[in-house]
């Protein structure tokens, strides 16, 4: 149902997954907002979920400003979440995030498309993984 | 709307003296519109046997509403007259899934050598509809239908007559991973569809501490499905889908607990044969 009162019972399953996992989990709408990061996700970002709420992606995108192995940003358009939210194809890519406390992390973030039954598209799931 | 539970029971028929009252037939519910001639009909476990016998010759078409394709909710299939019937229309909807329309998902069970009648050799005038999810149209009715908690393809059914609202979530765990249930509205499975109704039909199969063991079957506890309703904002709660191993006695006993009765909406707990009216529940309660 299209009331926007409640999200779609597969990302709410996804969410209830994550909130369930010690990797860090973005999920996106089909727009790009942010609806949920997990506690991991929390704890990279620096900021609480319960803080912040969902978040526009021109908000969530620059929170932990992405740069390249070059050191250069990395645009909004360039993050694999983003790829997987427009492409509707998986996306895998290296970068460096700093967070809200300021500390830089080498992460590897892989993202793919939520796609629901009759071929709904519902968003998309981010996977950081911190490098050691 | 005017409802008649025709099954109650959840996941297996229990017949029996010891649950003859709330009885043993598994889920089917009658809800009779203003139109004589139309009677829509939420599930088709053993209960449908019953309705198709006393359904009257003047009805010229029924919908028939599938939530989900488990056995118990489908298992009463071949056996509903309608379907014998060549001057009636019979519009059967439900879910189909990922890689399977609904009439390939359904043609499984109805044929050999689970059932010695294909679907195609039925007599009625059959139209099988994958239930879109989101607003459709019956005669009558507004209907939606929206993906619920429970495992596999399985939808939750809001109907709006212009009256009155009913909604229908026969099999649900609307409390699967959440650290606290309920969760806020927005995270909380088949939400949209309860807010506001009239009459809530809802799964309330497990007592709180038999819920422990059975986490991620699918179902509710009742303490959870008062707690939905409650979110929900619903006038009338009716609890639903029996576990096949509460006879009469336990449920006379489970619900004659004060913090089970005493909520901010009317509660039944459905018995087989039952009748409600959902356009007669007040507006406070």
């Amino acid at each position: 149902m299209a009331t926007g009162a409640q999200h779609e019972v597969e990302v709410i399953l996804m969410k209830q997954v994550a909130s369930y996992l010690a990797t860090p989990v973005l999920v996106v709408d089909p727009t790009g907002d942010l609806v949920y990061f997990n506690e991991p996700a929390e704890k990279l970002l620096g900021r609480r979920y319960e803080e912040t709420g969902a978040m526009p992606a021109s908000e969530w995108s620059t929170l932990f400003t992405p740069v390249d192995e070059h050191g250069d940003p990395i645009p909004t358009s360039g993050l694999a979440t983003i790829h997987a939210l427009e492409e509707r194809q998986p996306a895998h890519r290296e970068m460096w995030i700093t967070g809200y406390d300021g500390v830089t992390h080498h992460i590897s973030v892989t993202a793919f498309p939520l796609v629901g039954q009759n071929d709904r598209h519902l968003g998309a799931v981010a996977i950081f993984w911190e490098h050691s | 709307m005017r409802l008649r539970f025709w099954g109650t029971r959840g996941s297996l028929p229990t017949p029996g003296p010891a649950t003859a009252r709330y009885g043993g037939n598994t889920s089917c519910v009658e809800i009779a519109t203003d139109r004589d001639d139309h009677v829509v009909i939420l599930d088709a476990g053993t209960g449908i046997r019953a309705l198709g016998e006393a359904l009257p010759a003047d009805v010229a078409r029924v919908d028939l509403l599938l939530g989900h394709l488990h056995m118990d909710h489908i298992v009463g299939l071949g056996f509903f007259a309608g379907f014998y019937r060549e001057d009636l229309e019979v519009h059967v909807w439900g879910p189909g899934s990922t890689t399977l329309d609904l009439q390939h998902r359904l043609s499984r069970y109805l044929s050999p050598p689970l059932f010695p009648v294909r679907l195609r050799e039925l007599p009625c005038r059959l139209v099988v509809h994958d239930v879109p999810l989101g607003e459709f149209e019956l005669p009558g009715l507004r209907a939606n239908a929206a993906l619920v908690c429970h495992p596999g393809p399985t939808v939750g059914y809001r109907l709006d007559d212009g009256h009155s609202t009913l909604a229908y979530m026969s099999d649900h765990e609307p409390a699967l991973g959440v650290e606290r249930f309920p969760d806020a509205p927005e995270w909380t499975s088949g939400y949209d569809i309860a807010r506001d109704v009239d009459v809530l039909i809802h799964d309330a199969q497990y007592d709180d501490p038999e819920y422990r063991d059975h986490v991620g079957w699918g179902h509710s506890a009742i303490g959870h499905t008062l707690a939905f309703a409650r979110l929900a904002r619903v006038r009338h709660l009716v609890c639903f889908h029996h576990d096949p191993g509460h006879n009469d006695q336990r449920l006379d006993i489970i619900y004659a607990r004060p913090e089970i009765r005493e909520q901010p909406f009317a509660l039944t707990v459905a018995r087989d044969g039952a009748a409600l009216d959902v356009d007669a529940v007040p507006a406070e309660v």
